[in-house]
């Protein structure tokens, strides 16, 4: 392999050939052990099975018959697209996607700047309070979001008033939001990381006559890419997946996907081929960034909450 | 035409909040050596400050203040709202069910991550890195759609017709039992665990990736070492594996247990609250849109407050443990 470019730090070698040796040395491929976990991990996935079998099935099958009832004639059943289409119609696929896109992209990406601006601060600088800060921010990571709910409500209003603009029921609302408390996992995530760079290598640079601006742009957050990816897919399946905010702050006006699906839910009653079909569009998206980027999101993961 | 709106409002956000960046860093800029180096720090955490301050400090200040008021927020009642809260069976409900909760899903979580961890760190690292997905898998599907997979397995269709609900199936076919709506039983919490049981199912992939990764940062000699001292495979487990892992351990705890303490949406999306099931988030709900009474919305959220701060502590705590040996 060729050298990477981003300089790894001496923590994660000394972990990763560790955890090589051990590898070898423990027992391999224990066949009785593989198709106990093998059982059990088809058990996890049935519900999730169910769901996709169904959402392909006519509404007289699933109405009638049970999922599972497939595997005795699966070349005899009546296999049908026609709930995936009802449910793009149903969910509002064509502007809903759209409004979870909005709401996702920023309320990723800003908390992830703010947060390494802050991390940056936290690892590399000196400041009056400095320990005292972090505590809070870790503190702050056990809030409840329903703490906050009224007050930002009632503050969007007031500001709505003053300014005459409307702040409740547009997507910037839901962002700051999102932003504000995805910052102290954020900050804790991003600063655990770059305490394991390299602190000679920045303070070269600031003797060098580089500003704080500048190393942070240059070499920090280039540095710091695979824990910035890691969260940044943590909160962006997050944001995608989250109903309370987007409830609260966006509304029914320009309603995200889960809003969608809720509201879709209460279908059930006309067989579940239809609710199963639009929950199967919902997960696509996330899970298939889930899959996709599965390495970083382990990676940042155990990075936050593993020393 | 609102595709473009949104895209405009996207672009303009992000621009605007690295200007803001840019601007304050250019600002600092046009001091001398010692007051840049004082004031540079808080240019980079500055924005964090504002943001948290005003959208989270602030905030859950204020709703402390506003449950000591009446619904209209316009006056001051001291502690009514708790008297009347704590007064009534449902609250009390609502809190028996967050304990539990508390008690159950965290834990549960947690057991099943290590054991499936500790399994799957011996079946080849291919077959390893499937199984592990599979089961780290729900951890991306949202609780509202969660909700809908569950409620479906967990289905009801009245005696004589066709179950289609895995749940109701099993029970009426192998049990020989009369078909149960099981979400409406609150005879022994039945249907609280039934919910919790889909918490579960998407935490546990979530305590095993941190397990599983710890477990590997541990040293095979000492495993060995205890072996040749003529340790059991369990005993080198519990005796060796776990303390050096139980750091990660707690940790993987206290982030479930977070998660278990404010969880709203999957009670919301499974029964709404209704069926004895609702916990202390989802009442806030209705007592602030069910109900529209905001004083008591910020007395049910000062009661989860007050819940969280052993938390708070203990994660401070434990951070700053970390830190003193890193």
């Amino acid at each position: 392999m060729t050298s990477t470019v981003v300089p790894t730090p001496a923590v994660t070698t000394a972990a990763e050939s560790t955890r090589t040796v051990a590898r070898e040395s423990r027992p391999k491929r224990n066949v009785t052990l593989t198709i106990v976990l093998f059982a059990f991990a088809v058990l996890w996935m049935i519900p999730l099975i169910g769901l996709l079998i169904t959402s392909f099935r006519s509404r007289v099958d699933a109405t009638s018959t049970g999922w599972w009832t497939v595997f005795g004639d699966i070349f005899g059943q009546e296999w049908t697209l026609q709930n995936f289409e009802s449910a793009f119609v149903n969910l509002d696929i064509g502007t809903n996607f759209f409004n979870s896109v909005a709401v996702v992209i920023p309320a990723t990406i800003l908390p992830i700047m703010f947060a390494a601006f802050a991390a940056y601060a936290f690892t590399f600088m000196d400041f009056k309070g400095k320990e005292i800060y972090f505590a809070v921010a870790i503190g702050l990571l056990v809030v409840p979001l329903q703490a906050a709910i009224v007050p930002i409500l009632q503050g969007y209003v007031g500001l709505q008033n003053a300014l005459g603009i409307q702040i409740v029921g547009t997507f910037p609302a839901a962002w700051i939001v999102h932003s504000a408390f995805a910052l102290p996992l954020a900050i804790f995530i991003l600063r655990n990381y770059m305490a394991t760079l390299p602190v000679a290598l920045i303070e070269a640079a600031l003797v060098d006559g580089a500003s704080h601006f500048v190393i942070f742009w240059r070499l920090v957050v280039p540095m710091s890419v695979p824990a910035l990816a890691s969260f940044a897919i943590f909160q962006f399946i997050w944001v995608w997946n989250d109903y309370l905010v987007a409830f609260i702050f966006i509304g029914n006006r320009d309603p995200v996907l889960t809003q969608a699906l809720y509201n879709l839910l209460g279908q059930y009653g006309q067989g579940w081929q239809g609710v199963a079909a639009g929950s199967f569009i919902t997960i696509l998206v996330p899970l298939i960034v889930f899959f996709a980027l599965q390495r970083y999101f382990v990676r940042g993961l155990t990075a936050g909450a593993v020393k | 035409m609102q595709i473009l709106s949104a895209l405009i409002s996207v672009v303009a956000g992000l621009v605007v909040s690295f200007l803001i960046y840019l601007g304050l860093n250019a600002l600092v800029g046009r001091f001398n050596q010692k007051w840049k180096a004082r004031l540079l720090p808080y240019v980079f955490i500055g924005p964090v400050i504002v943001l948290i301050g005003l959208f989270l400090v602030y905030p859950a200040v204020r709703t402390i203040y506003l449950s000591f008021f009446n619904a209209t927020g316009q006056r001051f009642i001291g502690f009514d709202n708790f008297t009347s809260l704590f007064g009534s069976a449902d609250f009390i409900t609502v809190l028996l069910n967050n304990l539990l909760w508390i008690i159950i899903v965290p834990a549960s979580a947690v057991i099943i991550g290590l054991a499936v961890a500790t399994f799957s760190d011996r079946i080849g690292p291919v077959r390893e890195k499937i199984f592990k997905s599979t089961i780290f898998l729900p951890m991306a599907i949202s609780f509202v759609a969660a909700a809908t997979i569950w409620r479906f397995v967990y289905s009801y269709d009245p005696p004589g017709q066709a179950q289609v609900g895995l749940l109701n199936a099993i029970w009426t076919s192998v049990f020989r039992g009369d078909p149960v709506p099981w979400i409406t039983i609150d005879t022994g919490k039945l249907n609280s665990l039934l919910i919790m049981v889909v918490v579960i199912w998407i935490n546990a992939g979530l305590a095993m990736v941190l397990l599983s990764a710890a477990i590997k940062g541990v040293p095979e000699e000492t495993i060995e070492a205890s072996r040749i001292d003529g340790a059991s495979e369990r005993q080198a487990f519990f005796q060796v594996v776990v303390p050096q892992i139980w750091s990660t351990v707690v940790a993987v705890f206290i982030t479930i247990l977070i998660t278990v303490m404010k969880i709203f949406d999957i009670v919301y999306a499974m029964t709404g609250g209704s069926y004895g099931t609702s916990v202390l988030a989802m009442d806030f709900i209705n007592q602030l849109f069910s109900f529209g009474n905001p004083g008591k919305a910020a007395a049910v959220v000062t009661v989860l407050l007050i819940a969280v701060i052993p938390v708070m502590i203990l994660q401070v705590r434990t951070y700053r443990r970390q830190e003193a040996i890193r």
